[in-house]
């Protein structure tokens, strides 16, 4: 079987000009995930684990080495090659990234941040099937049926996060990247975040994720990479 | 199985090499030699624009971002013939199958792409609105440009696209110079839209506005991009308008692109000295 994720060799590092400084985000890294696997990074912060996943998404421009993909669309595809247009793409269809922050618009509702990923991922022809999915996903993750109309800025922090995984996962994405989905949740919160992870990997999804609790991790990852000072240990 | 379109080969919109200057230039400047910013030390020529290349896709946002006197205007205002280039290639899929260069087209043929492919919303909507006149015939204006001679079909289609950017109807009749900011950058993009251009151009359209309006301005413009499709090219000195608005960025410094990207990227790991400058000055 084919890897659906191969990073060869990556390093990254962050050139500051201002203060005249290169800080090493993540160095030589050598990762793969065959198709429905679970990998988890744990580390310190400030150990790059972050960096290897935003490379991967292009939030962070990679600097050297290659990050193949095996693309539903395109084909076997080199991430650090790959236009903009193909991750714009690849990001509406294939790829999913959770943060630990709600990065969604202002002024859209929770309502319409969760429907507005559904209608993409299951056409805009299918406006009942992408409610009815909106509508069971923020419930899976509790969020109150009087808050859905209402704009996130005001809501709390897990309530933002919750919404935030609700928005990424109702993708459903081949591949998705989890950087510390769980960090600041409650204990109740993350048992519904596991149960979802749990669906999507019987699912098939292919998940490499980024986590600081290691009981979390407990018998739902496939392999573990620990990583320090920029490179993966074991 | 999810269904998943293909991809838009090819850009709605394909912008080569082009440059404007201000001034004859000299064997200096013209022969690739530095320059004070944008100025030659030796003839005092402004090169405002300097071999600026981009594509639009169908249905993306394409931001422009850099300080004032960066040469975003100048180059969006090239676009729209309100400057002649000095050089470079503008080709339109929608104008002659994209064959002909639009900067060297006669003046009429320029007026009819300014009235059917392109839509222009300025800054400062003196320049895109006749403020004493109605809206509903600010409107018209634009359709008769465009060969409509209906008096009946043109107050339908004013007064729809009056409704679409919530202009109330009761004051369709009204003129810009009775209304507020916000409801005249509204006027102008419902002018701008009004023969359904598949490009839109915006120029730093939300400045100036208190916060609450720019928010209702910004909302219109990702409203009318889900609604018809709509390309647009947007320049903005605010790096939150473009933050919510584009897929892709361009930075501008003196008339040049000095990078360009994802707009998150751009925004997270900025990799030229004056991006970093920009994000670090984010409030």
């Amino acid at each position: 079987m084919k890897e659906l994720l191969k990073i060869d060799d990556l390093s990254k590092s962050f050139v500051m000009h201002r203060a005249e400084r290169r800080i090493l985000g993540c160095q030589h890294i050598h990762l793969s995930l065959m198709p429905g696997e679970f990998v988890g990074i744990t580390g310190r912060s400030g150990s790059g684990k972050s960096t290897i996943l935003r490379c991967i998404y292009r939030t962070n421009l990679p600097e050297s080495g290659a990050i193949w993909y095996d693309s539903e669309s395109f084909g076997a595809l080199d991430l650090c090659q790959a236009s903009e247009r193909q991750m714009i793409y690849l990001r509406k269809y294939e790829m999913g990234y959770v943060s630990q922050f709600l990065n969604a618009l202002p002024r859209q509702t929770a309502y319409d941040i969760v429907l507005k990923s559904a209608l993409e991922t299951f056409g805009a022809d299918e406006e009942e099937k992408a409610t009815w999915e909106t509508e069971r996903m923020l419930r899976h993750f509790d969020i109150d049926e009087s808050l859905w109309l209402l704009y996130p800025r005001t809501f709390s922090g897990g309530e933002k996060l919750r919404l935030n995984i609700a928005a990424a996962m109702i993708k459903q994405p081949r591949l998705l990247l989890l950087d510390e989905p769980t960090a600041s949740l409650d204990a109740a919160s993350k048992v519904k975040v596991r149960e979802l992870i749990e669906q999507l990997k019987a699912q098939g999804t292919t998940m490499l994720g980024i986590f600081h609790d290691l009981e979390f991790m407990e018998g739902l990852c496939d392999h573990e990479f620990n990583m320090q000072k920029g490179e993966i240990v074991q | 199985m999810n269904k998943v379109p293909a991809m838009d080969e090819e850009p709605c919109l394909q912008v080569r090499h082009v440059s404007k200057r201000f001034g004859e230039g000299c064997d200096h400047c013209l022969g690739g030699g530095e320059l004070e910013r944008n100025i030659c030390p030796k003839c005092k020529t402004v090169h405002a624009v300097r071999d600026v290349s981009l594509d639009l896709y169908p249905g993306e946002i394409v931001g422009i971002v850099g300080e004032s006197g960066s040469g975003k205007s100048t180059f969006m205002q090239c676009l729209y013939f309100d400057q002649i280039a000095t050089a470079g290639t503008v080709r339109a899929v929608a104008y002659d199958g994209g064959e002909a260069n639009l900067l060297e087209l006669s003046s009429q043929q320029k007026r009819k792409v300014r009235n059917t492919v392109l839509g222009m919303v300025y800054q400062n909507p003196y320049l895109g609105l006749r403020m004493n006149f109605s809206s509903l015939s600010n409107i018209a204006e634009q359709m008769i440009a465009a060969g409509n001679r209906n008096v009946e079909s043109m107050r339908a289609r004013g007064n729809e696209l009056l409704g679409k950017v919530n202009i109330p109807l009761s004051r369709a009749g009204d003129a810009p110079a009775t209304f507020s900011g916000g409801m005249q950058q509204r006027v102008q993009i419902a002018k701008a839209l009004s023969n359904n251009p598949p490009v839109l151009l915006l120029d730093e359209v939300t400045t100036g506005l208190d916060l609450s309006v720019q928010a209702s301005v910004l909302d219109l413009i990702l409203q009318i991009k889900r609604d018809f499709g709509v390309s647009m090219l947007v320049v903005s000195h605010d790096l939150g308008v473009i933050r919510m608005l584009a897929d892709r960025t361009f930075v501008m410094l003196n008339g040049q692109v000095v990078e360009h990207g994802l707009t998150d990227q751009v925004l997270e790991d900025p990799q030229h000295s004056y991006t970093q400058q920009l994000v670090y000055s984010l409030l």
